[in-house]
């Protein structure tokens, strides 16, 4: 029996090259695992029918002796990443049906490099929230506590992961949507600079602001992955050329991180916060330094994302019409094709976003609403630069309260949305950001704290992450 | 926001949705706006859109997808087709 409890990517790595066992054994491991559990947890979608057939491909490369890192691990992969052949519905009855028709980039980076994809996880639909119940397909229950949300958007990947039903798992992240369920399952998050990883063959929610991320059990599998997919795409114009990836970007071995104490006033939970201020001395008492960050425009972060991200997604989803591809209803014109088949194929919190994004935009409106956010979100951003000029990371607690119980905050949509009051700045700035787990609470739900560093310094991030997971 | 918003929002985002939904919708607009209302009090003066260094993002015309290649697989996709086209409702009458 494989031990996939506490297996990483270097240790199944270790095992695969040297014949403890085979990539075929660690997929039906993984197989087995999912057969028991998900039933109840409902992490996956769909378990793909060719695993065995893509482990036996990878174990073939490992006799021959060109197994990369990545050769024969098992990947989780959120349901609005495409994978030729195989659905992709985001979620959404309107996708249903939709099977892709090519590979996104980073699913070509981890065929390139043997990874063997399990099955497709569940999400919110078209990733718009916090909690993975908005989902067309039955919510998913969080491993730890089967009574609560695993979060979201990417909840699948996350109770995948947590739940020893995948080793590691590809999420995507808009404001949040891998670090938020990271934080509420006990994982580590990374969501990477915005243009390090290609958003080619992603199911688009906002554009300015989706990125691919992975989920991992430890800070150095997330660098792993990180490592194999951050690679300049031709066929993503956001995607940032290598040579100008680190110029005059930070100092990668800094010590000195900064806390924005009067951003963090927002509803914070006591248990969260006495936590945060003990992670706070446990990085003191190994050389960092902690001073405090005036960034009084981080306050605005939520409120301007819910302009910017309704706006962008009525724009997307606007080419989900019932006549190229995924769900039809039939009308006696044109016009009430359109009207039924958005009317009935996208949920309640879709239809919800795509009107709002409707309105900020609409005439009368924009000025106030959507030029006023975008102004903001680049003084924003300038703010997180000159704070980068002083300290090198900056840290906030990933969440502000744990995961909470299934069923709540879904008729409060201000509620679920605040969430993600901590993940906004990262996104909307591009700057990289990573949540590791901080410990536990009394009735041991994990909790969680974030780092962000400067545009592409992801390295820096993974180095503070795995010095953190040593004292935690 | 008021009840004709809805209505014209509905039709502007080509989404059909009953009344009980329009009166629920106008509901959490109330909050949601109320919530993101506060960007009303921030200061913007002096902030300009800042422009970074510009280059070329636009792939080179290399590598052409061959005719037909994917063809199959996207008509695979419609709804409905006829003869290799897209079959759509009458738009002209």
């Amino acid at each position: 029996m494989i031990n996939l409890s506490d297996l990483t990517i270097e240790k199944a790595q270790k095992s695969l090259v040297s014949g403890e066992y085979t990539a075929r054994e660690l997929a039906q491991a993984y197989l087995g695992a999912i057969k028991e559990k998900n039933i109840d947890i409902n992490a996956y979608l769909e378990v793909f029918d060719d695993v065995l057939a893509q482990a036996d491909i990878a174990d073939l490369r490992i006799k021959s002796g060109n197994a990369t890192e990545l050769t024969g691990i098992p990947f989780a992969i959120k349901d609005n990443i495409l994978i030729e052949g195989k659905h992709a519905s985001a979620s959404s009855k309107m996708l249903e049906n939709y099977v892709a028709t090519y590979d996104a980039s980073v699913i070509k980076l981890l065929k390139d490099a043997g990874a063997v994809f399990l099955g497709r996880t569940n999400m919110d639909e078209f990733a718009m929230g916090s909690s993975t119940q908005t989902s067309a397909f039955g919510i998913t229950k969080n491993p730890v506590d089967t009574s609560r949300v695993p979060g979201g958007s990417s909840g699948g990947s996350a109770a995948a992961v947590a739940g020893g039903m995948a080793l590691v798992a590809l999420g995507t992240e808009t404001c949040g949507s891998v670090r938020q369920p990271a934080a509420f399952c006990g994982l580590v998050g990374l969501k990477p600079t915005y243009g390090a990883l290609s958003r080619n063959g992603l199911i688009a929610m906002g554009n300015s602001l989706d990125q691919p991320a992975p989920f991992s059990k430890t800070v150095s599998e997330s660098e792993i992955i990180f490592k194999v997919l951050a690679k300049h795409d031709p066929q993503d114009s956001t995607s940032v050329p290598e040579d100008l990836r680190l110029v005059n970007t930070g100092n990668k071995d800094g010590k000195k991180i900064g806390v924005p104490r009067s951003f963090l006033k927002q509803g914070l939970d006591k248990e969260v916060e006495a936590n945060f201020n003990s992670s706070l001395e446990k990085l003191k008492s190994i050389g960092y330094e902690i001073v405090d960050l005036e960034m009084p425009d981080l306050d605005y972060s939520l409120a301007v994302y819910y302009i910017i991200m309704p706006a962008e997604v009525s724009t997307n989803l606007s080419r989900f019409d019932g006549i190229r591809y995924g769900y039809h209803a039939d009308g006696k014109n044109l016009l009430e094709v359109y009207m039924k088949s958005r009317g009935t194929g996208f949920g309640k919190e879709a239809r919800r976003r795509i009107l709002l994004g409707t309105y900020v935009l609409s005439h009368g409106y924009y000025d106030a609403y959507y030029n006023k956010a975008v102004l903001l979100r680049d003084k924003i951003a300038r703010q997180i630069s000159e704070a980068f000029k002083k300290v090198d990371y900056i840290l906030t607690p990933t969440v502000p309260s744990p995961a909470f119980k299934i069923g709540e905050k879904m008729d409060d949509p201000v509620a679920m949305y605040l969430c993600d009051i901590f993940s906004a700045p990262a996104n909307l700035a591009g700057v990289p950001s990573i949540a590791v787990p901080s410990g536990n609470t009394n009735t041991g739900l994990p909790m969680s704290i974030q780092f962000m560093a400067p545009h592409f310094r992801e390295d820096s991030l993974f180095e503070v992450g795995k010095a953190f997971e040593n004292v935690r | 926001m008021t009840m004709e918003d809805v209505n014209k929002l509905s039709s502007l985002a080509r989404i059909e949705m009953s009344n009980e939904e329009k009166a629920e919708f106008l509901e959490n607009m109330q909050s949601i706006l109320g919530y993101v209302d506060q960007i009303k009090n921030a200061d913007i003066d002096g902030v300009d859109r800042e422009v970074g260094t510009v280059r070329n993002v636009l792939r080179e015309d290399g590598n052409i997808n061959q005719r037909g290649a994917y063809t199959e697989k996207i008509l695979a996709q419609m709804p409905e087709t006829e003869n290799g086209f897209l079959k759509v409702k009458q738009i002209l009458s």
